[in-house]
């Protein structure tokens, strides 16, 4: 074990409460002063299937997962068998004592697939376990410890304290009490845990108070009985304001911010998540208003399908709203000629776009950066648009409020790229800070500003920017059409106007590029004199960080491009970067390296060495600090694939 | 100054074939927003993909022509955030119930104050006549191969199972029927559908200007032509709900006259119900202060551009320290 952070693995079926139980516990080690990242995995299924939750609990910021679990806490046997493996030396696992007689070959919900593999790890080892027991008696040799907890005698006691005959209505509990044992065993200050499950279970006081006696139970039990794990989590003193939280809530407060009125939505996981998040917080408070004593709100609307909420959206982006819609890849083909219309008729809208498993329904629920070449090229035609991608969940909280900005300023669709790994991690932040956001309109027209002037939607412009009116305006009205069209927005295919139209909406670009600073498109990590240059773009960020600080620490000096905007790629700085590095590392989650090709599309220049992962699970810092090593010392092929991840 | 229908006109070429429907269309919308007094800047029609997906370039009021099939979700959108916006939809019988017809029955869930014009001439006119999801089955119009293996929808009947609360039929060449019906539809609270009877010259030479008007059935007393289409009005039907009671009756009437096609083709409203809420009235029941300052009336940041919306509740939930 690293002696000053804990790895912590909840495992069970899905609605058994395994996301509750993380939640509490990472808000538990977050009220203590500790840094918390938290990794969810699930199936693309609503109960049954197996579910589970890492946390990585440190006294220092942590930006990604690792290989290893610490402490393995599991509500059923599967969890057990599955993960066992992946317990650290000197760990522990946490299991129900009536698991233990469980045989592994009749867990009905593993599959064959799995069964290959893990015959395959038993006949290396040569061991040759029948039950759940014989499994975590053949780790003890690895210093392995099991700690299993007697849930339903627990449950019973429980049951007798308050009175309750059916101990069904108590099951839903096991979660917390797997949760109160791993506190127990590493002797953590129960009264941040009790804050934990008071917020968490909220303004239910008789859940809250059965939870606490649950908690105590399990707490004191595992105290008491086992004092073996050598590993205690200690709180720690911080005046930093922080929270917890995940990358859908992140982009949805960025949204609110940065002043998004409007959003639909088709459900689609992970994407779902931010639009009932903000569907919650529909009425709004505003810090000043000229409707007096009006407040605000954010509508949002459910759509038939993805056609219609990207449809929806740029409707309501033409009053002058500013309008978004949030989708996953399949729902993103689905929005595909909406994209396009939005671009001919230059309406600033907003895509948050949750790359996940694919191509087609692929890994639903699983993690992918395998779309990007999808966003910069969807639809037909050639026509500007924005993309920004996002490499953690702060970055999700700016990036979604910025976004309007790109859009309104160049009228055009801007398309904002989060992955699976950041929709759906949880972790501790410093306190965002809403007064870094800036709300820049572009040319938006109001009443006065077209009073007895002929208006032309779509006036040729040096700049290529015609000043924008919203629909309602008084004393002017404006056409918009799909077709190619003149000035005014009639359809118009003369050969003449078709040449002068296209440029008009593709100079935008041009401009965006010369405007957007270097600062807003690549964050620059490490030392610039450094021999070799890592380059990557979303969520595979924290992993490389992590990775050079300790590459750093064992003497290897690296540096990291992280690429913010695919389009416009700052091309000129990353020429220049990337000519003068002597090692040029892409890592990113797809195959066919997308980025890479990109670059190379842009600047001519080739990478010398890709890390790839496409196996539906983030990068872990481990097998990423694995492979740049490896490079560094030139021991590395020129293409590596990694493949952590249960 | 009072607006003439002349004022709505712009001076856009409309490029429809001689005799098409939509020149009466053109002319009734002009019309109903003369009676009407629609002021242009707060008027929008939006359009899809076809030869109907050309009336807004033609009147002198906010027009956007869409894509195929997406009328509807555009015009949503407009509404939602600007609900003083007076809005209206105008698509072909295959931009919005063929492609579009998720959308068509979606739009009734939400009885959104829109109006929606559906211009039914059985074909695919544009893309030079194909069938569209109104034409019978067996019939073979001109450009047709062979005869349609696909029968025909009944817009009526969706249109009430789907949660419409105005359903109106009208005829291209009746103008001053269609206004009438246009400005119903736009003074209906709540969503309106109207379905335009419309001869095309060019590929539908079976449902043509003499068939609507029954010059194959010449009444032997009088001499004359018997006319297919017939006002409901004039049977004395009424379908407009008074009351919560009346609600199953007057569905069922509707329903029943939705069947009737061929001989007797039934003109004017089949059924208006102002007693459900509109999505409006909906919104405000959970955000009180949606109609009087709509997401398009809210300011977002001051004028030096600092966010004035607050998000300190949120954060305050997702605190963990400090």
């Amino acid at each position: 074990m690293i002696r000053d952070e804990l790895v912590w693995m909840a495992g069970g079926p899905q609605g058994s409460g395994v996301d509750s139980a993380a939640n509490i516990f990472g808000r538990a080690c977050c009220y203590g002063g500790l840094h918390v990242y938290g990794k969810r995995e699930y199936h693309s299924n609503i109960k049954g299937l197996h579910s589970y939750f890492h946390i990585r609990v440190s006294p220092k910021e942590v930006r990604a997962d690792v290989d290893r679990v610490d402490l393995l806490c599991t509500f059923d046997a599967e969890s057990v068998v599955r993960h066992i493996w992946e317990v650290a030396q000197g760990g522990g696992v946490i299991c129900d004592t009536e698991a233990l007689a469980t045989r592994i070959f009749e867990i009905p919900t593993l599959t064959p697939a799995f069964w290959t593999e893990f015959r395959k790890t038993l006949e290396q080892r040569g061991i040759k376990p029948e039950t759940v027991g014989d499994l975590l008696n053949e780790v003890k040799k690895n210093n392995v410890r099991t700690y299993a907890i007697p849930f339903t005698d627990l449950l019973k006691e429980i049951a007798k304290e308050i009175g309750e005959e059916k101990l069904s209505k108590l099951t839903r509990m096991i979660n917390v009490l797997a949760l109160g044992a791993s506190f127990g065993l590493v002797d953590y200050d129960k009264a941040h845990v009790e804050k934990a499950i008071r917020m968490i279970f909220g303004d239910k006081p008789k859940i809250i108070s059965m939870n606490l006696l649950a908690l105590t139970k399990a707490y004191d039990y595992a105290k008491q009985r086992f004092g073996d794990f050598g590993f205690k989590l200690e709180a720690v003193q911080t005046d930093e304001k922080r929270i917890f939280l995940q990358g859908t809530q992140a982009a949805a407060l960025g949204k609110l911010v940065g002043g998004c009125r409007l959003q639909t939505y088709y459900p689609i996981t992970p994407a779902a998540d931010e639009s009932e998040y903000l569907e919650e917080n529909e009425v709004l408070q505003l810090e000043q208003s000229e409707v007096k004593g009006a407040g605000g709100s954010i509508i949002i609307m459910q759509t038939e399908d993805e056609i219609a909420a990207i449809n929806m959206a740029s409707g309501a982006a033409l009053t002058g709203v500013r309008a978004a819609t949030a989708t996953s890849g399949p729902g993103f083909s689905l929005m595909v000629e909406g994209l396009g219309w939005a671009g001919n008729s230059e309406v600033p809208i907003v895509v948050t776009y949750y790359q996940r498993g694919a191509p087609s329904t692929g890994l639903p629920t699983r993690h992918g950066q395998s779309d990007l070449r999808f966003a910069m090229h969807a639809s037909h035609g050639e026509f500007p648009r924005i993309i920004l991608s996002s490499g953690d969940i702060e970055e999700c909280f700016y990036d979604a409020a910025r976004a309007f900005n790109y859009a309104e300023r160049y009228q055009t669709p801007v398309i904002h790229l989060i992955d699976k790994a950041l929709a759906n991690s949880n972790k501790s932040y410093r306190m965002f800070d809403p007064s870094l956001v800036k709300v820049e309109r572009g040319q938006l027209l109001t009443e006065q500003d077209v009073k007895g002037k002929e208006y032309k939607r779509f006036e040729f412009t040096e700049s290529g920017i015609s000043p924008r009116v919203p629909l309602g305006t008084p004393g002017v009205f404006f056409w918009n059409t799909g077709d190619e069209h003149d000035e005014v927005g009639n359809i118009n295919e003369e050969p003449v106007n078709r040449t002068l139209m296209l440029e008009k909406r593709m100079r935008k670009l041009d401009l965006a590029h010369k405007e957007i600073p270097v600062e807003e498109r690549v964050n620059f990590f490490g030392d610039p004199d450094a021999p070799a240059t890592v380059v990557s773009w979303g969520s595979p960020k924290g992993a490389v960080i992590e990775a050079m600080e300790r590459l750093s620490q064992e003497g290897f000096k690296l540096n990291f491009i992280q690429v913010r905007m695919p389009i416009p790629l700052p091309k000129e700085y990353l020429a220049e970067k990337l000519g003068k590095a002597q090692k040029k590392i892409m890592v990113e989650g797809n195959y066919m390296a997308q980025l890479a090709g990109v670059i190379r599309e842009e600047t001519g220049i080739l990478m010398d060495y890709f890390v790839l992962k496409w196996n539906g699970r983030p990068m872990s810092a481990d097998e990423v600090y694995e492979a740049l090593k490896l490079i560094i010392q030139e021991k590395a092929p020129k293409r590596q694939v990694l493949t952590h991840g249960t | 100054m009072a607006l003439k229908m002349s004022d709505y006109r712009s001076t856009y070429f409309a490029d429809w074939c001689p005799g098409c429907g939509d020149f009466g269309i053109l002319s009734a919308i002009q019309m109903a927003f003369a009676d009407l007094q629609l002021p242009p800047h707060r008027t929008v029609v939006f359009s899809g993909i076809g030869c109907s997906g050309k009336t807004p370039h033609c009147l002198k009021v906010n027009g956007i022509h869409t894509l195929h099939g997406r009328t509807l979700p555009f015009a949503i959108g407009a509404k939602l955030a600007n609900p003083d916006l007076e809005v209206i939809a105008a698509g072909g019988d295959g931009d919005g119930l063929g492609i579009g017809a998720g959308h068509f029955v979606n739009t009734g869930r939400r009885n959104i104050d829109i109006t929606y014009l559906i211009h039914d001439n059985g074909v695919y006119g544009l893309t030079k006549g194909q069938a569209s999801p109104t034409l019978e089955l067996g019939l073979k119009t001109k450009a047709l191969p062979k005869p349609n293996l696909n029968s025909a929808i009944n817009p009526v009947a969706i249109a009430l199972a789907s949660g419409y609360t105005f359903i109106a039929r009208s005829y291209s060449y009746d103008v001053r029927h269609l206004k009438e019906m246009i400005k119903k539809g736009i003074q209906h609270h709540g969503l309106a559908l109207i379905i335009i009877q419309q001869p095309c010259p060019t590929y539908n030479d079976i449902n043509t200007k003499e068939w609507y008007g029954g010059e194959d059935r010449i009444d032997p007393k009088t001499g004359k032509p018997t006319p297919r289409l017939y006002s409901l009005e004039e049977t004395g039907y009424d379908g407009v709900v008074h009351n919560q009671e009346e609600v199953f009756q007057k569905y069922i009437a509707a329903l029943t006259k939705a069947q009737e096609w061929g001989d007797r083709i039934p003109m004017g409203v089949f059924y208006q119900n102002e007693l459900v809420p509109t999505y409006a009235e909906r919104i405000s029941k959970r955000i009180p202060t949606y109609l009087e300052n709509p997401p398009a009336k809210q300011p977002i940041s001051d004028p030096s551009g600092k966010p004035i919306t607050s998000i300190e509740k949120m954060l305050e939930e997702l605190k963990v320290t400090g």
